[in-house]
């Protein structure tokens, strides 16, 4: 069995202009086409996938008209609440596929939502959020998570996006274990994964733009949490946050504190390697994502030394 | 293109009394160049076919070795895969996929047999349906869980065997294709029965995307591996991907919600109503599935319909069923008829379709 590999998916993508060398015409044998000749002759629609389309939810699942929704709604929070503030958010290509790294913090990861408003608000960029696969075995937050640009995180998905879409992408390459912090651990990055975003990046030829966010961890701070609890309701934990003692189980759960959001971009990062290989040395990609990490903790330490307020910033 | 050793002469079509097995028989005839078409299958087929001998065999094709070697058969066109597990019940799908696959293949490869092209209807369902899924299967990307739906297991043990086959056969050109969801005139399959409910059933908190691909673009698939010698496995399926509740609102329809917990259940107890809908069904509600479909139209094929124009055609065929009813004449297969029809002297037949 012979299936088309990567090699394969850059003259694939564009299967609907694809050319046929000399060669390859003088190899094929030409068809007799007697056989098709009693089916329907080619609809002028045949390609056009928006064609008979009710909704514009795209490929993956997002939505630009729910997103536009959300952001309207979000913007009071993003502006008034946290208070965002960006540093160098030119530094975020305006177009071509890029692959934005940062830290994860807040029982409900609050960083999220903050940095996709930001770059679609600023920049007018879609951007697409890589994250665990568990979002989509949640009823309605997984449908919804879906429209706002969250897409699972595999390697395939993440290829296809920043290789063949040119599309930004957003991951946390702590994955789980940064929101899981506890309060006594805040802007403390976990382990970077394997460095499964440095050898996407390479794959994709794509930079890797590493982002600093202070803000996040005090919006949502846990003062304890259970990993077997969490486990047991499908969670992977089940935190007690600030938020629930301040403001009860409920509103607790829901409600941020109006930290001060600050957000750095620091220089992009382009691997000096050729795309669509095979397989990247192992080391160097541990090698890189460990530099990613301490670029982004020591940028977050001088962003700390500089912060007079949690609140105020 | 008489020199060509693999030019399809003398077809053979399994499970002639399918769906797909009688189409794909029709389409076939259209090809003055195949000599021979036998159709092999239980039932008899479903539509009208002009040349095609319709052999009887039982479902596990005991007899196929004897018919291949009296026939000279130069190609076979395996449709007879179950990918519907409502049909019937697990053991006979076992029977006909696995075992019906197995001895086929053992057929296929005896050593007097002149068989040269083999062409496998096989279905997405293999890649499975779970949240950590791609958004897209590659033909070469792995499932992300183990089997969990009998049909899911049965396809998978049949494409084993395929494997197996292509490994032991060098000189047999084989294409295993992976269909996704069908739509199409006269097909009938759980999702085409939910769809033609009054309410459409969703998954509460769910809208996952679907896939489609229409049932002509499925036929002409399997004569254009046929006809371009294509070897290997191509997934089929139409381009884009649609939110369940929008195939619902193309159809005209509105849905209605089902519990996302326990669904297996509330699944049973509609059963007796005539809702049927099997876990694969019910998996795919949830998380939707999508196929990347460019390793077959990168070797020259054109889809006739996109996703959401399968869905539209399938919207205009309910419209009209609506206004005019089930109007159209049904065939039925009356062996005296078609034996005359076939080779009675006295029917004067077209010298040569041009």
């Amino acid at each position: 069995m012979t299936t088309g590999g990567r090699a394969r998916d850059d003259e694939a993508r564009t299967g609907k202009e694809f050319v046929r060398t000399g060669e390859e015409i003088a190899t094929t044998p030409s068809p007799p086409g007697h056989a098709l000749e009693h089916l329907p002759a080619s609809r002028p629609d045949a390609t056009d996938q928006d064609a008979h389309r009710l909704g514009d939810v795209d490929e993956w699942g997002r939505s630009e008209r729910w997103r536009e929704v959300a952001r309207r709604a979000y913007d009071p929070i993003y502006r008034r609440w946290f208070r965002v503030e960006w540093e160098g958010l030119e530094r975020i290509p305006t177009e071509g596929g890029a692959l934005l790294i940062s830290n994860h913090a807040a029982a409900i990861p609050s960083d999220a939502p903050v940095i996709m408003h930001g770059i679609e608000t600023e920049l007018d960029r879609p951007v697409y959020g890589l994250a665990d696969h568990m979002f989509r075995d949640l009823p309605v937050i997984g449908t919804l998570w879906s429209r706002m640009g969250g897409v699972v995180g595999h390697p395939d998905n993440a290829y296809r996006l920043l290789r063949e879409q040119h599309q930004l992408v957003l991951t946390f390459p702590e994955g789980e274990k940064g929101p899981a912090k506890t309060y006594r651990e805040r802007y403390q990055l976990r382990r970077f994964g394997r460095g499964g975003f440095v050898e996407i990046a390479m794959r994709a030829g794509v930079p890797v733009v590493p982002i600093a966010v202070v803000g996040a961890e005090e919006s949502m701070p846990i003062v304890a949490r259970s990993i077997s609890a969490g486990r047991a309701l499908g969670l992977p934990y089940l935190p007690l946050t600030a938020n629930h003692l301040l403001l009860g189980p409920l509103l607790g759960t829901v409600a941020y504190l109006p930290a001060k959001f600050r957000i750095r971009v620091l220089d992009p990062i382009r691997f000096d390697v050729p795309p669509d290989q095979d397989r990247y040395s192992r080391s160097r990609i541990v090698e890189e994502a460990e530099g990613v990490r301490q670029r982004i903790q020591d940028e977050l330490h001088l962003m700390l030394a500089d912060r007079r307020s949690v609140w105020f910033g | 293109m008489s020199g060509d050793p693999y030019r399809p002469r003398r077809v053979l079509v399994t499970g002639i009394g399918t769906y797909w097995g009688s189409r794909v028989a029709r389409a076939l005839e259209a090809d003055p160049e195949v000599e021979v078409i036998v159709g092999l299958g239980v039932d008899p087929p479903e539509v009208e076919l002009e040349r095609t001998e319709y052999v009887r065999a039982d479902a596990s094709y005991s007899i196929l070795a004897r018919l291949i070697d009296a026939t000279r058969i130069d190609t076979v066109v395996h449709t007879h895969l179950v990918v519907d597990a409502s049909q019937m019940p697990a053991r006979a799908v076992h029977e006909i996929n696995v075992i019906g696959t197995m001895n086929l293949l053992a057929a296929v490869s005896a050593p007097d047999s002149a068989v040269r092209n083999l062409v496998v209807k096989s279905s997405t369902i293999v890649y499975g349906c779970s949240s950590g899924d791609p958004t897209w299967f590659r033909e070469d990307t792995p499932p992300t869980r183990p089997p969990t739906t009998r049909i899911q297991r049965s396809l998978t043990e049949v494409e084993g065997y395929v494997r197996d086959f292509v490994v032991d056969n060098p000189h047999v050109n084989l294409t295993l294709l992976r269909f996704c969801k069908v739509l199409g005139e006269g097909l009938e399959t759980p999702l085409t029965r939910a769809l033609r409910l009054p309410l459409v059933p969703h998954l509460a908190g769910f809208d996952p995307r679907f896939q489609f691909v229409h049932s002509d673009d499925v036929v002409r698939a399997m004569l254009f591996a046929l006809e371009r010698h294509l070897s290997g496995v191509y997934n089929v399926a139409g381009d884009g991907v649609v939110p369940w509740s929008e195939v619902a609102a193309i159809c005209g329809k509105r849905t209605v919600p089902l519990t996302p917990y326990g669904t297996a259940l509330a699944a049973r107890l509609m059963r007796p109503v005539g809702i049927d809908l099997p876990d694969e069904i019910l998996e795919l509600m949830r998380y939707g599935r999508g196929v990347d479909n460019r390793l077959l139209t990168a070797e020259g094929f054109e889809y006739r319909y996109t996703t959401a124009g399968a869905i539209d055609a399938f919207a205009r065929a309910l419209r009209l069923e609506r206004t005019v009813g089930n109007a159209r004449p049904v065939y039925r297969y009356q062996r005296d008829v078609e034996t005359f029809f076939r080779h009675s002297p006295a029917v004067i037949r077209d010298p040569e379709p041009t």
